[in-house]
């Protein structure tokens, strides 16, 4: 026991005292380190926004994509879970990637969705957190491609115009006001706005 | 004579197997069907597949009690024990403010001719009588013509 207060001890005097290597050479060492720190907490975030990562819990829900045209289109422009289900702004990302901890919890100790049976008990609740968490930023995610002020009325159909023009422009709807389900199959809609 | 005659079946049979057999070679033996000039043994490549028109005007009705066809592409469209899309315009509630065509009240009865509050059971998949159209030329021509009342 004494010793590893004696080491902390030894250690900490280390700290203490000025180091006697160059101004230059300290700067520099605390220059690459912080840029391996940062280099390798980016691509920790980079990995764990990718299609293979977000599969590793919601395996039935990722393959749902594959018939709408977020991933199979006339152009190949798509989109993948953390284009919609990730803020793009860093600090959005953050607080996000440290609510998803907590998602964490329910798929390893409470295992909530970790059979389809239970996932699709589940549906509902996942689906209406992200319908209310998309209303509250105004689609934020939808809005970082599809951009309404680039929208062009005369390309769209009279089905939409109808829409977009006055509800979306007025700001009294957005986007996930209507389009539910584009990119995954819908939980029991009886209840649910426009749906009933 | 009787030499003859065990000669004779056998050239017969001969022949006959023969012929069967080269008839099953021939395939098609060159007429062309709906399926085009390709032998019965291949496989023929698939046709395009069709595009679906975004927005078209109202398709006419060709006979009385016809099915309205759906005017617009419904990709995506979910009709599942969860929700239905097409509902969600079309349903008596939605179609005035969405500028669409309501359901008819034949939705509403079952087959016992009781009507229900709300869409009968065996009327909710919309696309079992319901398609879309593409602009695709008839196979075969034909001299259909309208009944008059539709005219």
């Amino acid at each position: 026991m004494k010793w590893i207060i004696n080491a902390l001890k030894g250690f900490w005097t280390i700290l203490r005292r000025p180091s006697k290597a160059a101004v230059g050479i300290v700067l520099f060492m605390g220059f690459a380190g912080g840029l391996m720190f940062w280099g390798a907490f980016n691509t920790g975030m980079e990995a764990t926004n990718t299609e293979e990562f977000c599969s590793g819990c919601h395996a039935p829900i990722v393959a749902e994509i594959r018939d709408t045209i977020h991933y199979a289109n006339r152009s190949g422009v798509r989109a993948i879970c953390s284009d919609c289900h990730v803020p793009h702004a860093w600090t959005d990302k953050i607080i996000r990637k440290v609510q998803a901890s907590k998602e964490l919890f329910a798929f390893f100790i409470t295992k909530t969705i970790n059979t389809p049976e239970r996932f699709k008990e589940r549906r509902a609740h996942l689906a209406e957190r992200e319908w209310a968490r998309m209303k509250k930023n105004d689609s934020l995610e939808c809005r970082n491609c599809h951009n309404f002020e680039f929208m062009d009325f005369s390309e769209q159909s009279p089905r939409s115009v109808r829409q977009h023009s006055t509800a979306l422009a007025s700001g009294e709807k957005t986007c996930v006001d209507c389009h539910k389900g584009i990119a995954h199959r819908l939980p029991d809609m009886h209840k649910v706005e426009g749906w009933n | 004579m009787m030499k003859k005659l065990i000669l004779i079946t056998l050239s017969m049979t001969f022949t006959l197997i023969s012929g069967f057999a080269v008839s099953q070679d021939r395939g098609i033996g060159g007429v062309e069907s709906l399926r085009g000039n390709v032998e019965l043994e291949v496989t023929r490549a698939a046709d395009p597949l069709k595009k679906v028109p975004r927005d078209q005007l109202d398709i006419e009705s060709s006979y009385v009690f016809q099915p309205p066809l759906i005017p617009h592409h419904i990709r995506s469209y979910e009709i599942s024990l969860n929700a239905n899309k097409c509902l969600s315009c079309h349903s008596w509630t939605k179609a005035k403010q969405m500028g669409a065509t309501k359901i008819s009240v034949t939705h509403f009865t079952n087959r016992n001719d009781e009507v229900l509050a709300d869409v009968s059971p065996r009327r909710y998949f919309c696309l079992q009588c319901h398609v879309t159209q593409a602009d695709a030329k008839p196979l075969v021509g034909n001299s259909f013509e309208r009944v008059k009342s539709l005219q």
